[in-house]
């Protein structure tokens, strides 16, 4: 077994610098790497560019580090339900590159597969397409779209071991299986650490050999965005 | 003329069985309570999840399950877990069958636009070009005008587009429309609605043949 496992998320995050590139998991707050982004606000790095589906709430996930402005340019497909965010974004200070969410899960995972670039047909005929490569397969227009290069991926899974293996809960999976291997380095944190040999073999939804670090995660508020309920009939 | 609701539950009429579908955020979520209860449907949402179910029991809401509307949901036996990539593979592969989303402007060609007002509202277009980009059967669900009285049936969008020649079916608060090679085909009147206010509030080309009947809904 080759041990991923850190001891803590000051060791994981150990080599973040100023002016990086770095993935983050989830979608909303879903599925979030909480004590990542908690451990960069201490840390106070900045001039960072984020790539991840959406950015966070004014005080919670990724707005934490937008309240800090430690973050120049965020590539996102989604960015409501974020004040700050759009007063920044709005003045200039932030850098805001939307794209199709489609297009972002599968720029990641051509960074973790080896692809240069991917074809797609998202986007073809509107603004996003703007000074890219096109072409024309089967009689169908497709845009040229790049893998991410990233220094460190952040993701965040239910459960997984010294060996780095990951298994994710419900839709907090999202792009954090696709975002594992697609930086220099993967950061994977934990709500359950368990001993090497408990995780079935055939549930295992990424394999250690995507990620570099791995460590539980201290706490978890794992708040919900919209809490919506229907009443119990007794 | 219909409200929301009403429209949910025309286009609800347009579900058939066997059908996995892809539904928007407003009103395309309420077409989900309008589907006929002897015919099976598995509804995608597109951050992961197949086979989605109504919203959970007070005190049952978990945060790991939520829709696309950051909303906590429950999940129907037979139902799935993917990741954001596959999530696509599902969406650009053609493998769900109808996209019923909402849109600010569609023209009379299909363009269709959703996601953005230039100075005024930028939040993304998270989903939607890649589903307008793939899906062969795409509804849009939307009011025949906004809020300034002015049609969002257009000869061509004014706004940034989602999507280029992809809507085939819109239903609104006044009609069903189909569009063609040669613009919006009227196929029915929301009940109480006459063919004139139906072109009165058409900017785009509409194209009248014979005796429009009124919608059963």
């Amino acid at each position: 077994m080759i041990n991923k496992k850190v001891a803590n998320v000051q060791e994981a995050l150990n080599g973040v610098s100023n002016n990086m590139t770095f993935m983050f998991g989830g979608f909303g707050l879903s599925g979030i790497p909480e004590n990542a982004i908690a451990e960069l606000v201490k840390l106070g790095v900045s001039g960072l560019t984020c790539i991840s589906n959406n950015a966070g709430v004014d005080d919670f996930g990724l707005g934490l580090l937008l309240q800090k402005k430690q973050i120049k340019k965020m590539i996102s497909s989604y960015v409501g339900e974020n004040e700050e965010f759009e007063r920044q974004m709005l003045s200039g200070e932030l850098d805001v590159e939307l794209i199709p969410q489609g297009t972002l899960a599968e720029r990641c995972r051509a960074a973790q597969s080896g692809f240069p670039a991917i074809y797609t047909p998202a986007g073809y005929g509107t603004e996003v397409a703007e000074g890219k490569e096109t072409r024309e397969f089967d009689g169908k227009m497709y845009v040229l779209e790049h893998a991410f290069k990233a220094d460190f991926a952040f993701v965040k899974a239910w459960k997984g071991d010294a060996a780095g293996n990951l298994i994710f809960k419900g839709t907090a999976r999202n792009f954090n299986p696709n975002m594992c291997g697609a930086a220099k380095i993967t950061v994977a944190e934990v709500e359950e650490l368990v001993p090497l040999g408990t995780l079935d073999p055939n549930q295992i939804h990424i394999p250690g050999i995507f990620v570099q670090r791995i460590f539980q995660g201290e706490v978890y508020e794992k708040r919900i965005e919209q809490r919506t309920v229907r009443p119990k009939i007794s | 003329m219909l409200d929301k609701n009403g429209i949910a539950k025309r286009i609800a009429k347009e579900v058939q069985d066997g059908y996995y579908v892809n539904l928007g955020i407003g009103i395309p979520t309420l077409v989900a309570n309008y589907v006929r209860e002897d015919i099976e449907v598995e509804f995608q949402s597109e951050n992961g999840v197949l086979g989605m179910g109504p919203f959970p029991f007070e005190g049952e809401e978990d945060a790991d399950v939520i829709n696309a509307g950051k909303q906590t949901i429950t999940t129907l036996p037979g139902a799935s877990f993917f990741d954001s990539a596959m999530s696509f593979s599902m969406i650009r592969g053609k493998h769900v069958d109808l996209t019923i989303l909402g849109a600010m402007e569609v023209a009379e060609n299909g363009d269709i636009a959703n996601w953005k007002i230039p100075g005024k509202m930028v939040k993304g277009m998270g989903g939607a070009m890649d589903l307008v980009a793939s899906a062969e059967n795409i509804i849009v669900a939307m009011m025949h005008t906004n809020k300034r009285g002015e049609s969002k049936l257009l000869k061509k969008c004014t706004l940034p587009l989602t999507g280029v020649g992809c809507v085939k079916r819109i239903v609104t608060n006044l009609a069903v429309v189909e569009v063609t090679n040669n613009g919006f085909k009227l196929l029915e009147r929301a009940p109480g609605v006459s063919v004139d206010e139906i072109k009165k509030a058409t900017a785009g080309n509409l194209i009248v043949e014979g005796d429009i009947p009124e919608m059963q809904v």
